[in-house]
């Protein structure tokens, strides 16, 4: 295997992207535009796959694309461009003005104020150049060695789709007619094995761990990361289905995390303004259990979803969700704070075309004292679920109907591996049936959740 | 070699700076090199609350290198076409391989290809206007359908791509695919009760399609019936029972359940719970499943793959029998089967593996209505959301959003969203009746995999699965599962 040379990085131009920016929202302005945005991202990204111990795959690459946002009075637009030519720009720019005639006039459209743009200061330990650092042979073994460290854990695991190292850098810069331009680089690098485990009657089950981090001083061992994935593999050999019943349900982090992903989609302004969220109109109300807080919040130094301003340029702030089961705040960004009469909360995700959205800071549920061990130490029967599969949940509803596998619970112990079940219920529901919470919160994402009961759910099966 | 040749008019490319990089990507050795230009084209608007809230276009283009050697894969991309960043990249794609240089094949050909979607003037190209009044009247169609819809997002999205795919066998494709779609989504409210609906459709079509094939109303009215439907929703059963889907979109069972559990990579690999089955039965004999990329104007289809392989209609399953997998290049060349033109990536950044195009089970001899008649206790399921599979195990997911009770043969109320889990592998062995109604879906599906998005269409006639584990909230009692 030949040295990988990082050529792509040393020999990008050094293009002032602030200065472009900033360029480009006085050209909109120049254009007729009453008001600008402009958002420049480039990135880099290496990935490998070795299979088998073999090199799979190897990929290596930079990019970069540039969005603007034009407001022509209350009338809105935006294009995108990968051509950075100056005539390429130039359409970008005419395209967004032309479009801006026909779209049509909302009260609410517009950029943020002056006074409520910024960035934060100081570091906020998101970017370290040591996620390349790596030579090429190196990176190759950090997956082969992830990978390996699954295949030599256990007879058992006999195939495999591979151990995995990635690195990537982005930047981004965003401009406005304010005046405000800010920017700010994120690195990231990751290593991670999916094992496929075979049972003597010949089937198979796979699984995966990973492990991520912002510098690779950061990053679990691959021998770590590839034992767990062996063991999260091996244990659901033999799995079979249960009988319909309803028990309590306790989800591990990694599944826990997308119900509270449930509650951000149902506090996200887009859908409360337009009363598609089974939260809406809930703000101050009881929502959950006594025991859950939720908080969001942006500013996490080092954190997964942390940034020095939001996609309006608004600095990002700490916003306390829910306390104690209450709702005390939507998560918002300018558009949708308008529309209900409140504040941003500066959670505008910008991409690089279309209206800003909403996404989450580094959004977690506050922990509680409990190891995941006595949670389940207190249950008689009940499912355990490390997967879920689908997308069986209704957010203006609040229907919840999952595909999922995990391990079923007898006498406070994990038992048997199950699959091919369901888990139901309704969200409203599920939120004040949460009783225990645990202590184990960790970051592998911006958004992050202990491990967790909810009473009153039905596990569909037999 | 007389085609339209958008990138050596666009990007002065010529055969020989082709031939150029692909000595580039060998130059370290390596069984296969291509490379894969993209230009993409796009449009987007958005109407919510009774006005056009946004509007977008964008222009994406860049070029991707790939380099096979044995099993391995190396692969570079660049946004910028100009020839050093591309010779650059070929170098980097060419760092998977080691050995001396191999001289990729002089001259290309280009094999015969169907013309699928013969647009004259592309979407992306058509007066912005008309697809502004496309979006109101969606929203006005919708809104007029029932008073109780009180919210309407409508939306419409087209793009054009045109690639060209050369690579050092002599491959040279070129093609300019168009896609459209509109969507609309429609909040029903009453007092204390509220549902959604959502509706879609479109193909590698024009703009005139939603003027006279489907209509702004035809989806709008779509979405708000399954909005006000939904008001009336009782909780669905849990447990296993017979199960009916209606034909269309509810093929997306095929997709998941056996779908990509075929495709070759897996098999290869060994990764899938079909690996192995060629020869065996994998379904009840009423069942024969294509993979057909070839079907005018549909969303799934290509005139050729990305690599630049014309697409074709596989036979998955016959009668039964598992006939054969879904393949790309490497994973033919590897296996020593024919590559059936489904290797797919979802832009020049991404590399490419095998991918469904539409995916469909053929018709079978029974009429729709008697085979819910044969249902005692069951339901029926006529739309789904989305399905996810597990391809290793086998085990598939997918959400019904319009879905009812049968009981004792007669269709009777509607239920709420409910999960439908199986086993890939014998799932189809428990279909005992196929209906004579097959129907493909409206063209609204995207297929991720690996962290890459593809268009895809699915078909299914009105089918039974005499068992199949539904996951809904009702509670049992001794009335059966009624609540």
């Amino acid at each position: 295997m030949p040295e990988t040379q990082l050529e792509t990085r040393n020999q990008k131009l050094e293009t002032d992207l602030r200065g472009l920016a900033q360029d480009i929202v006085q050209r909109a302005m120049s254009g007729g535009a009453t008001a600008a945005e402009c958002i420049v991202r480039e990135g880099d990204e290496f990935s490998t796959v070795v299979r088998l111990g073999q090199v799979e795959t190897l990929k290596e690459s930079g990019s970069k694309a540039i969005g603007i946002r034009v407001f022509n009075g209350q009338r809105a637009a935006s294009t995108y461009s990968s051509d950075f030519s100056r005539s390429g720009l130039d359409r970008m720019v005419k395209s967004a003005l032309e479009l801006a005639k026909i779209t049509s006039e909302d009260p609410y459209a517009g950029i943020p104020e002056a006074s409520q743009l910024g960035s934060l200061e100081g570091d906020l330990d998101l970017y370290h150049s040591d996620v390349y650092s790596l030579p090429g042979e190196e990176r190759i073994n950090y997956a082969r060695r992830t990978e390996k460290a699954a295949l030599d854990y256990d007879p058992r695991i006999k195939n495999s789709e591979g151990g995995s190292f990635d690195a990537a850098t982005g930047h981004k810069v965003l401009a406005n007619s304010h005046g405000f331009v800010g920017e700010y680089r994120r690195s990231y690098c990751s290593v991670a094995a999916v094992p496929i485990a075979q049972a003597e009657d010949g089937k198979m089950q796979r699984d995966y761990w990973f492990s991520v981090a912002r510098t690779l001083s950061r990053l679990e061992s691959p021998e770590e990361v590839g034992k767990i994935a062996a063991q999260r593999t091996l244990r659901r050999l033999g799995a079979r289905k249960v009988k319909t019943a309803r028990v309590p349900v306790v989800f591990d982090p990694m599944v826990a995390a997308s119900i509270l992903d449930h509650i951000f989609e149902g506090v996200n302004g887009d859908s409360i303004y337009r009363g598609a969220s089974f939260l809406a109109g809930k703000l101050g109300q009881k929502i959950a259990g006594d025991q859950v807080t939720v908080i969001d919040d942006g500013t996490m130094p080092g954190g997964f979803g942390t940034s020095p301003f939001d996609g309006e340029g608004i600095p990002t702030r700490r916003t306390v969700v829910i306390e104690n089961g209450v709702l005390k705040s939507y998560l918002l960004n300018t558009y949708t704070a308008k529309k209900l009469g409140l504040q941003t909360t500066a959670n505008a995700a910008r991409g690089l075309a279309g209206t800003p959205g909403i996404g989450p800071g580094n959004y977690f549920l506050q922990p509680g004292v409990k190891t995941p061990k006595e949670i389940i130490g207190g249950i008689p029967e009940g499912l355990y679920v490390t997967e879920f599969l689908g997308h069986g949940v209704n957010l203006v509803t609040g229907d919840y109907s999952r595909g999922a596998s995990g391990l079923w619970i007898s006498g406070g112990e994990l038992t048997y591996p199950v699959e091919e079940i369901t888990v139901g219920g309704n969200l409203k529901e599920m939120f004040f049936n949460i009783s225990e919470i645990g202590n184990d919160l960790e970051f592998r994402g911006a958004i992050a959740c202990p491990t967790i009961r909810i009473d009153g759910l039905t596990v569909g099966g037999e | 070699m007389d085609k339209n040749r958008f990138f050596f008019e666009h990007y002065g490319l010529t055969e020989r700076n082709l031939e150029r990089y692909l000595a580039a990507a060998l130059s370290a050795g390596g069984d296969y090199a291509d490379l894969y230009f993209e230009y993409l084209s796009s449009t987007s608007l958005m109407v919510d609350e009774s006005i056009v809230k946004s509007a977008s276009q964008g222009i994406s283009a860049g070029c991707g290198v790939r380099v096979i050697a044995g099993e391995r894969t190396g692969y570079a991309y660049t946004d910028d076409l100009s020839p050093e960043r591309i010779l650059h990249a070929a170098r980097t794609a060419a760092l998977i391989a080691s050995g001396p240089a191999k001289t990729p094949a002089v001259g290309f050909q280009e094999k015969p290809a169907r013309s699928l979607y013969p647009v004259t003037l592309p979407s992306v190209d058509a007066e912005i206007t008309a697809k502004v009044e496309l979006v109101m009247r969606a929203d006005t169609a919708a809104r007029a359908f029932d008073p109780r819809i009180k919210e309407v997002r409508a939306g419409y999205a087209d793009e054009l791509r045109n690639i060209l795919v050369v690579g050092s066998d002599g491959t040279f494709a070129e093609d300019t695919q168009p896609l459209a779609r509109m969507n609309v989504g429609c909040i029903a409210k009453t007092d204390g009760n509220s549902a959604r609906g959502t509706s879609g459709g479109g193909g590698r079509v024009a703009l005139d399609f939603f003027f006279g094939e489907k209509t702004p109303e035809f989806f709008a009215k779509e979405s708000a019936r399954q909005a006000i439907l939904q008001l009336d929703a009782r909780e669905a059963p849990a447990g296993e029972m017979e199960v009916v889907l209606g034909p269309g979109w509810p093929g997306v069972l095929l997709h998941e359940a056996v779908g990509h559990g075929l495709e070759a990579d897996f098999n290869r690999k060994q990764t899938s719970a079909f690996a192995g089955l060629i020869g065996k039965r994998v379904a009840s004999e009423k069942c024969t499943v294509v993979d057909n990329g070839t079907m005018p104007w549909r969303r799934g289809s290509l005139n050729v793959d990305d690599e630049g392989q014309p697409t074709q209609n596989t036979v998955l399953i016959e009668k039964g029998i598992l006939k054969g997998y879904l393949s790309d290049k490497l994973s033919s060349r590897l296996m020593g089967v024919a590559d059936t033109g489904n290797g797919r990536r979802e832009s020049y950044e991404h590399i490419p593996m095998p991918r469904m195009t539409n995916t469909y089970m053929l018709p079978g001899d029974d009429a729709p209505e008697d085979i819910i008649h044969s249902v005692k206790h069951g339901i029926y399921a006529v739309n789904f959301g989305g399905g996810q599979v597990d391809i290793t195990n086998g085990k598939f997911v997918f959400s019904a959003s319009e879905a009812y009770l049968i009981e004792d043969g007669q269709i009777t109320a509607p239920i709420k969203g409910a999960t439908l889990i199986g086993n890939g592998p014998d799932v189809l062995t428990r279909v005992s009746m196929v209906g004579n109604d097959l129907k493909l879906d409206e063209g609204v599906g995207t297929c991720g995999k690996d962290g890459q998005s593809v268009p895809v269409g699915v078909g299914i006639p009105t089918i039974k699965v005499d068992r199949l584990t539904v996951g809904g909230t009702a509670k049992k009692d001794l009335g059966g599962f009624m609540q």
